[in-house]
């Protein structure tokens, strides 16, 4: 009896959209993907256009010209010295990055007390704002207060006539290129540091304990341990951790912004403060798409390295 | 002599974390100084800059909430923060389950190229979508960045979410099914309060990635009274040429430490997105 | 109430057929076992007579209504998965309320009837703890309470048993064949287990890479298996087969003993059963060996019952005999049984 009033009930059958697995799934997931085909496919293509256009703030408009502004781009010595400049700044941070991070992550999982204390100061750099962090460099870099360049002359290294930096009072870290580069070399390896730490550790303690113990029944030394375990079987890790650290740092416009605004005289323009300056401050929206659109091959071969890492490790 | 090399190795462990907690958080002791010193102590090149010389001060505080839009930052970044949580879990809740359980091979696809889209940086959009502000009229208005934000969350989250959702076992839903749900409602009301952890997750994320922005909220807004946190601070403390120093540092920390402490509690489960399959 | 049928049913998943072209009815009341090895489409079948899989082609009918279009809660069935599936974050008492509250029952009655079912699987002290506080059995018992607490019409079980360690899996059985009689309601089980099945089936469906071998009761799968592949999965160990002027000639085990211990009106057949390996098993000793010409041997293996002391050695040849009413006949190619006694 209670059967035929189930059956009768309206929208109860296989035909009601709640019921209907298939409908069901491609409602479930549309609104996601329109909003990524909306707000990240449909403004790609815009920069494609852009970079093939003529428009500026000023006249928005779309007239396509060809690949005239990937040649002007090219022509610009700043945008050269741009493209330099983000290779050397995101390859050497990234490289500082692993090696402290293995040797952090490595001490973080020995046991010692107030863990939680501790990783919370060490992850202070990730988990703040970056722009504020940022901030607080910009102060501890400042060309007259700066802290640094105090325990310097408290240590007789600077402003003495027979100091080992030079008789000036100050370093003026943001005011000389090779310095303001490697301020911001600092600041990033500081930002990024956390976050691949934490992968690494995920990573460590992801080793199986009885393959170390095995080893050491065998009678491998620590250092051959080491070598013959922990590292082959902790690279994939380390390579995620290594190539995410290359996305953010790569694209990364906050520090730079902050700190120096690609100054003194271009030393530490990387592309995305470029773009920033040509495409929103000077208006050229064209040759600023034309800038960021330098940015996506690295990028495109980044995300094949990690799908191809993640597939690997998957199979293993 | 056991006992010399224990301690040894123990003061060496100690040295290693005290010399890394050192380089990770002395900017934000630096902060905590500048905070309280007053300017004089602050501008005298010759006192020791890592003490108080003269007795500490809230003037910077005062400064800070009454004199400048601070107290806006942290409310327009709220407000910023709350819209895109309710947007990413709008949206990526309910694609990461369909993703996670409907995947027989195009699912799967589908979410990796969704989780791919976030690297696609905001420093090749934020031109485009500069313009697509300006077309709809939102310029200087907190809705842009509403309606930006989720270009990155919604990818990481739906992403993270996948994860979640394929630890729950088909069966309990089907269970539910059996006994007396639709298709819907065993979504609903029994995986979704199976996957709260994973939600809470991604409200946190939400919430963390959004205050953190920069770029967009840099090239959108100008209006002082629009921005938030994460740009208020770094441009508009600044009168002219002068760093306000005082006020500058008080407000980037004031602003930091909560959202630091969240994030460290769930930094674990973040970082389990990015290592995808790679740690078992 | 209660009765299924299973009519003309196939399923598909991608190109491969899992279900293939199924015809079956439950009796009222019966305890139904679906019996295969893995792969084979029992658990598939199973779901979609729950409605969680839909079926490629055919039909299914419960009570006289087709109830292939609806969904799992509109079919009136009660399903226990192997995992139990029991809700985490519930107490045992809204675990078995929930199929009551997901139907609107109304608090009164879902308390009365939550308080029978635990009662009948005497789980009341369990009613406040959560999943993970219970023990296997337990949680054995807190999945077959949920099921039973909306008195279906059909039961559907998978592999209920599959968790349980194997002490407790043989009194599960017998209580979950006792509470069955009780209930009195139509029960399809799903097991790979010929033990289970044997013991449990009111009648049981062997099936095999998606199609239905044999529909009968223990003792006629047992007895007069319908092909070789029953013959040779039901049973341990399986039905010898021995191929003999064209056809094979099947017998168990037990029935294959030394030449004097046999005897039968119909006459016996005698072979030359030169052994191999023996095994003493206590209750039971188990011969194995090779019959007939060296061209033509055939692996068979004895069962003896271990008070049968007789001197056996390995390396040797002894007279065993099958009587020829225990003889079953295959054709060679297609495996089925045919008619008739041997020559």
């Amino acid at each position: 009896m209670k059967d035929t009033v189930h059956a009768a009930r309206p929208g109860g059958g296989r035909g009601g959209i709640l019921d209907r697995e298939g409908a069901l799934a491609k409602l479930l997931i549309a609104p996601a993907v329109l909003y990524i085909v909306a707000m990240i496919g449909a403004p790609f293509v815009l920069a494609v256009l852009y970079s093939l256009s003529d428009a500026t703030t000023g006249d928005p408009s779309l007239h396509l010209v060809g690949f005239r502004n990937f040649a002007a781009v090219l022509e610009d010595p700043v945008f050269r010295l741009a493209l330099r400049n983000t290779f050397v700044f995101t390859l050497l941070s990234q490289s500082i990055v692993i090696v402290l991070s293995r040797i952090l992550a490595n001490a973080l999982l020995k046991p010692f007390r107030g863990k939680w204390l501790v990783r919370f100061l060490i992850l202070l750099p990730w988990t703040a704002p970056i722009s504020l962090g940022t901030i607080g460099w910009l102060w501890m870099f400042d060309s007259i207060f700066s802290p640094i360049d105090w325990v310097l002359r408290y240590l007789g290294l600077l402003g003495t006539a027979t100091g080992l930096l030079g008789p000036q009072t100050n370093m003026y870290w943001l005011g000389v290129p090779g310095l303001a580069m490697a301020s911001v070399i600092i600041v990033n390896v500081w930002r990024i540091l956390p976050l691949a730490t934490v992968i690494q550790l995920g990573g460590l303690s992801s080793i199986p304990k009885d393959l170390i113990e095995a080893a050491e029944v065998d009678g491998a030394s620590p250092w051959r341990r080491t070598l013959m375990i922990t590292i082959p079987l902790t690279l994939p890790i380390v390579s995620i951790a290594f190539l995410f650290g290359i996305v953010f740092t790569f694209t990364d416009l906050v520090v730079v912004y902050v700190l120096t605004r690609g100054g003194p005289v271009q030393s530490t323009q990387v592309l995305s403060s470029w773009t920033f300056f040509k495409g929103i401050e000077a208006g050229d929206l064209a040759q600023g798409a034309a800038i960021s659109l330098f940015m996506f091959p690295v990028l495109a071969v980044v995300a094949i390295l990690i799908l191809r890492m993640a597939r690997r490790t998957e199979v293993v | 002599m056991a006992n010399i090399g224990k301690l040894a190795r123990r003061g060496g462990l100690y040295t290693l974390l005290g010399g890394f907690i050192f380089f990770s958080a002395f900017p934000f002791y630096w902060m905590v100084i500048a905070t309280f010193k007053r300017d004089h102590d602050l501008f005298s090149p010759l006192n020791n800059p890592f003490l108080f010389n003269e007795p500490p001060t809230l003037d910077h505080l005062r400064l800070l909430f009454f004199e400048t839009h601070y107290v806006q930052y942290l409310l327009n970044t709220a407000i910023i923060g709350f819209a895109v949580v309710v947007i990413t879990l709008a949206t990526a809740v309910p694609a990461a389950y369909a993703l996670a359980r409907w995947a027989r091979g195009w699912g799967e696809s589908l979410g990796i190229g969704i989780f791919l889209t976030y690297l696609v940086p905001p420093t090749i959009l934020f031109i485009p979508l500069s313009r697509f502000a300006s077309f709809f009229g939102l310029q200087e208005s907190l809705w842009s960045l509403i309606l930006v934000y989720p270009t990155f969350t919604i990818p990481f989250c739906t992403w993270l979410l996948m994860g979640f959702f394929k630890t729950i076992p088909k069966d309990i839903e089907e269970q539910a099914m059996i006994d007396g749900l639709s298709r819907f409602g065993a979504m609903t009301k029994v995986v979704f309060p199976l996957a709260i952890s994973g939600i809470l997750t991604v409200v946190v994320f939400a919430f963390t990635l959004s205050m953190h922005e920069f770029i967009y909220a840099l090239t959108f807004i100008s209006v002082s009274a629009k921005k938030t946190v994460s740009i208020g601070v770094p441009t508009e403390l600044v009168r002219g040429d002068v760093f306000q120093w005082g006020p500058l540092m008080a407000g980037a920390l004031i602003a930091s430490i909560p959202v630091a402490v969240v994030y460290t509690y769930f930094l674990d489960r973040f970082v389990a997105g990015f290592t995808m399959g790679a740690v078992k | 109430m209660g009765r299924v049928e299973i009519r003309s049913v196939s399923k598909k998943f991608g190109e491969v057929r899992v279900v293939d072209h199924v015809d079956l009815a439950t009796n009222e009341g019966e305890f139904l076992v679906l019996l295969g090895p893995s792969g084979c489409g029992k658990t598939t079948l199973l779901r979609m007579i729950a409605g969680i899989e839909i079926p490629t082609e055919g039909d299914f009918v419960i009570d006289g209504r087709v109830v292939t279009d609806l969904p799992p809660r509109l079919r009136n069935i009660a399903m226990v998965f192997q995992s139990y599936a029991l809700y985490p974050h519930m107490t045992v008492y809204r675990n078995i309320a929930f199929p009551l509250r997901a139907r609107g029952v109304d608090e009164g009655t879902v308390r009365k009837k939550v308080e029978w079912a635990a009662g009948m699987f005497k789980i009341e002290r369990l009613l406040d703890r959560k999943p993970r506080e219970l023990s296997g059995g337990e949680r054995q018992r807190v999945a077959l309470a949920r099921a039973m607490v909306r008195e279906p019409s059909v039961f559907l079980l998978d592999e209920p048993l599959s968790n349980l360690d194997a002490l407790l899996r043989t009194s599960a059985r017998e209580e979950l064949r006792q509470f069955q009689r009780r209930i009195g309601v139509t029960t399809i089980y799903v097991t790979h287990d010929q033990v289970e099945a044997m013991g449990l089936g009111d009648r049981i469906v062997v099936m095999s890479q998606g199609k239905v071998r044999q529909v009968g009761t223990p003792l006629d799968i047992y007895q007069h298996p319908a092909d070789t592949f029953v013959a040779t999965f039901v049973g341990s160990p399986p039905m010898n087969l021995l191929e003999h002027d064209g056809i094979l000639l099947g017998f168990r085990p037990e029935t294959f003993l030394p030449a004097d211990a046999v005897e039968g009106s119909e006459g016996v057949a005698t072979y030359p059963f030169e052994i191999t390996y023996l095994e003493y098993l206590g209750a039971e000793r188990l011969v194995y060996g090779d019959v007939g010409e060296k061209s033509h041997a055939r692996h068979v293996v004895s069962r003896l019952p271990g008070s049968l002391n007789l001197p056996l050695e390995a390396g040797k040849t002894y007279p065993f005999a099958v009587a020829r009413r225990d003889l079953r006949r295959f054709d060679p190619k297609s495996g089925l049984a045919l008619p008739g006694e041997t020559a």
